[in-house]
């Protein structure tokens, strides 16, 4: 399946050594020893991974399938100019440089991003990574007009970079990104930016159809094979410039497997090695036969995003602290096997930008009871509420035993709130039609579940006055003027360690204020076989693949 | 006969119009954006807009359709919202898989139906017919994803006997005939079995001994007529109700089932299906959908023209 030109690079090297006189190649083998263990460091064995994906998630550089695809076929076989450093458990994945080696942003005009990239890079394909291959992809998804643009892969991307405006190079190993307002947060939306190798797309006749079956990044894995809805089969890439992720398993096997039963019968009857997201009720079972279960809070969160509309009983701060005070949310973790982290805001409890709200997220219906009476609510005035839910849904967890523990729950201190369910479908659609749309049957609040893995993601798309729709998932029209001020602040703060301390504001005023019934954070579970060696979960929606083997 | 032939096939252009239409606004109505797939929520309005348009979805669904339907009709089915392939390959690839599932269960469900009902039919109102006709019931009752997982568990994860999902080792591009391969078949071949055979087992059943009892018989056993030729008869007699009825069981097979399909990760057109609907994947839940009620319009087409050949009374009818 791999492209000739790669076997034919090393077809060249083996008729070149021919004609080497032996004493140079014994020195060659002897120097080739010695640089083994930077080299091929694998440790080898191949690791057989079921997705839940029903396909493999495009491989030219912007996979689909959401985070999943990111994970599996965009950070293993590219790199981006910044990423994630996903090597710890213990605290959320911070950012590091990858194929930027370093940045800055213009005194002058604080739109304007230098960046200075890592050199010596190499795709896959050989050709060397650089200034033009950067503005080449950026081109492939914002220029419609240049000949690389394709459709699919900017669908991907530039969603995900809403601050990027434009790109100029600068010299062979620097570039300069405009962006449309300063935005610190360029730097969070980089990670989804891949590289795809300029020179390869040209030899494969200019054709990304072509490139899917034969990709070339620059990233620690390469494509070896790709089977449409079997399989693909990911190999370490020998010359990756980051010698501290060197591949360490000598195959890698991505194998699509939707249905939540048979990824665990695959992994118990030995056809995989290792299943994300394993069916709850199995765990325990899957435990008992000796498989590792891995787990680990990471940054997303299951809350119900409140309305603020003129008609909803969310308007009243009271109402808001007091639902959050009512929700036991031991009780949930329990309902789900100890899968889930409980939220005391809409941050993990450990991320540095979490802070020190005023308001804690506790249970304490006491509290809660006082607050309702203070509003005139008690028990002959009950607060009554219509919420949208699904029955199932992408990193909904399990959306209706959870809402009718908390119907429960709530229905203790003087909350009484029914549920209009929807298809997941339609529930998604209607987050960005906004709670006043017919779609939301006048429903007070809508239960999806999102990604909180950097401040535009987690807060600017939902609580920003200007994310009402239909500009974005503002579903509930929430406006608060401090919050508008703070995130105006973090767009302009580029410091680092003041960026963080606008952002801990930002989330402690939004604790505070409560727009949202925050109840908890999924754990993101993993089964594998014993052997698996070698992976750390990182509190992260993406994992790294390249420290996993098979033990011997 | 051959008058017989073209109009049959004559029929065959409205009722393929019907399907298309039919098809193309049911995935229309359903809830939820065509390009929910491929576009992330919180995309910008120009993004949206400027996507919609590049997958030709602002336009006016009769255009949609009219444009669909010409392409549909000179073999182009269009190209995958997910992964950019075209959607003919896909289905290519699919069929292929779920031919092979179908004929393997197939073979196993109407051989053994056949079998269960003619030995049934001949001992009819005994215990060998309350068995067989009690294991044709349980075929026809049984869920058939409930009994794939089932025989999963038992065969796969505590025997470890058989493979639990997929094709073949490496996918379904490397199947050969080997056992190697073929463990791969056994599972869900049998599971989709069941239900041909509890329902061919019952016609056969039927049709069989309403013949035995029938006066033609009588009068042969009475002629001294041998039981072999007798049988031949029979299964001459029997042959179109019986015909019919696989016909339209074997095109349930080729549709691939969704579920058994899902349930052994099996690479055929139900999963071809499933993924569509979850991917939203328009183009390609249409031309899956089209291509499979083509083929049930063609294998009716195929048991009527057989039929009519067994019995020529029906093509004067």
């Amino acid at each position: 399946m791999r492209s000739s030109s790669h076997h034919s690079g090393a077809a060249v090297a083996e008729s070149d050594s021919v004609r080497t006189p032996p004493f140079l190649r014994l020195v060659a083998a002897g120097l080739l020893i010695l640089m083994m263990p930077l080299a091929a460091t694998a440790n080898g064995g191949t690791i057989r991974i079921g997705m839940t994906a029903s396909d493999i998630p495009l491989t030219s550089g912007a996979p689909n399938s959401g985070f999943e695809g990111v994970r599996f076929t965009g950070m293993t076989l590219y790199d981006a100019l910044v990423s994630w450093d996903l090597s710890q458990a213990d605290q959320p994945a911070p950012l590091v440089p990858q194929l930027a080696e370093s940045w800055s942003v213009s005194e002058e005009d604080p739109r304007v991003w230098t960046f200075n990239l890592r050199q010596g890079v190499e795709f896959h394909d050989g050709s060397p990574f650089n200034a033009d291959a950067v503005v080449f992809n950026f081109d492939k998804v914002f220029d419609e007009a240049s000949p690389q643009f394709d459709a699919r892969q900017a669908a991907q991307v530039v969603a995900r970079l809403p601050a990027y405006e434009s790109i100029r190079k600068v010299d062979e190993y620097t570039v300069e990104i405009t962006t449309k307002t300063p935005d610190s947060m360029l730097i969070n939306q980089l990670p989804f930016m891949f590289f795809s190798s300029p020179a390869h797309w040209e030899a494969l006749g200019r054709d990304w159809g072509a490139f899917e079956q034969d990709p070339s990044g620059t990233g620690p894995f390469r494509l070896s094979s790709l089977e449409p809805r079997e399989q693909a089969v990911l190999v370490p890439n020998a010359n990756y410039w980051d010698e501290s992720r060197m591949a360490q398993a000598e195959r890698i096997v991505l194998v699509p497997i939707p249905e939540a039963t048979t990824r665990a019968n695959a992994l118990l009857s030995g056809q995989v090695d290792w299943i994300e997201n394993p069916p709850a009720d199995t765990l325990p079972m899957l435990e008992s036969r000796g498989f590792q279960i891995t787990s680990n809070g990471y940054p997303h969160l299951w809350p119900w995003q409140f309305s603020f509309l003129e008609d909803s009983p969310w308007l009243d701060r009271n109402v808001r602290h007091a639902a959050n005070l009512a929700v036991n949310r031991e009780e949930i973790q329990v309902l789900l096997a100890g899968n889930m982290v409980p939220a005391q805001g809409l941050l993990l409890p450990g991320d540095p930008a979490f802070g020190n709200p005023d308001f804690t997220i506790e249970y304490d219906p006491e509290q809660a009871m006082a607050l309702l009476a203070e509003s005139g609510f008690g028990p002959d005035n009950p607060v009554e509420a219509t919420i949208l839910i699904s029955t199932s849904g992408s990193g909904q967890m399990q959306p209706q035993e959870m809402n009718e523990l908390i119907q429960q729950q709530l229905s203790q201190v003087g909350i009484e709130v029914e549920f209009e369910v929807l298809v997941w479908e339609s529930l998604f659609d209607n987050w960005r039609q906004g709670a006043e749309h017919s779609g939301s049957r006048g429903a007070h609040a809508t239960n999806i579940t999102f990604a909180t893995h950097d401040p535009f993601a987690a807060i600017i798309r939902f609580l920003d006055t200007n994310s009402a729709p239909p500009n974005s998932l503002n579903w509930g029209y929430y406006s608060n003027s401090e919050v508008d001020a703070l995130i105006a602040d973090l767009r302009e703060t580029f410091d680092a360690e003041e960026n963080l301390s606008v952002y801990r504001q930002l989330h402690e005023a939004i604790v505070e204020d409560a727009p949202y019934l925050f109840v908890g954070h999924d754990t993101g579970p993993r089964a594998m076989a014993p052997g698996v060696a070698g992976f750390v979960q990182a509190q992260s929606w993406f994992q790294d693949l390249t420290p996993v083997h098979m033990a011997d | 006969m051959l008058s017989f032939v073209f109009r049959r096939l004559l029929y065959v252009i409205p009722i393929a119009l019907a399907v298309a239409a039919v098809c193309f606004s049911l995935v229309h109505l359903a809830p939820g954006d065509p390009l929910t797939a491929v576009i992330p929520p919180d995309a910008p309005q120009e993004v949206v807009a400027a996507i919609t348009r590049a997958y030709g979805m602002d336009r006016p669904l009769v255009v949609q359709f009219g444009s669909w339907l010409g392409r549909a009709v000179q073999g182009d089915l269009g190209v995958s919202v997910a992964t950019g392939r075209p959607v003919l390959i896909d289905i290519q690839r699919a069929l292929g898989n779920t031919l092979l599932l179908a004929s393997a269960a197939a073979v196993l469900g109407f051989g053994i139906g056949i079998l269960l009902g003619v030995v049934a039919a001949v001992h009819i109102g005994g215990p060998i017919d309350r068995v067989a006709t009690a294991i044709a019931i349980t075929g026809v009752s049984i869920p058939h994803y409930w009994l794939g997982l089932l025989l999963v568990v038992v065969f796969s994860v505590y025997l470890d006997w058989l493979p639990s999902m997929g094709a073949a080792s490496g996918g379904s591009a490397n199947w050969g005939w080997n056992w190697d391969s073929l463990r791969y078949l056994v599972l869900p071949a049998v599971t989709m079995s069941f239900i041909p055979m509890g329902i061919v087992t019952r016609t056969v059943r039927a049709a069989v001994a309403e013949i035995l009892h029938s006066e033609f018989v009588m009068a042969l056993r009475a002629k001294g007529m041998g039981s072999a030729r007798i049988a031949l008869h029979v299964g001459k007699n029997a042959a179109p109700t019986i015909m019919a009825v696989m016909g339209l069981q074997f095109g349930y097979l080729l549709g691939g089932s969704i579920l058994v399909e899902t349930v052994f990760s099996w690479p055929g057109t139900g999963y071809l299906l499933n993924t569509a609907i979850f991917q939203r994947d328009i183009p390609l839940l249409q031309g899956v959908i089209l291509v499979l009620a083509m083929f049930f319009v063609g294998l009716n087409l195929l048991v009527d023209l057989l039929q009519s050949f067994a019995d020529p009374r029906i093509r004067r009818g």
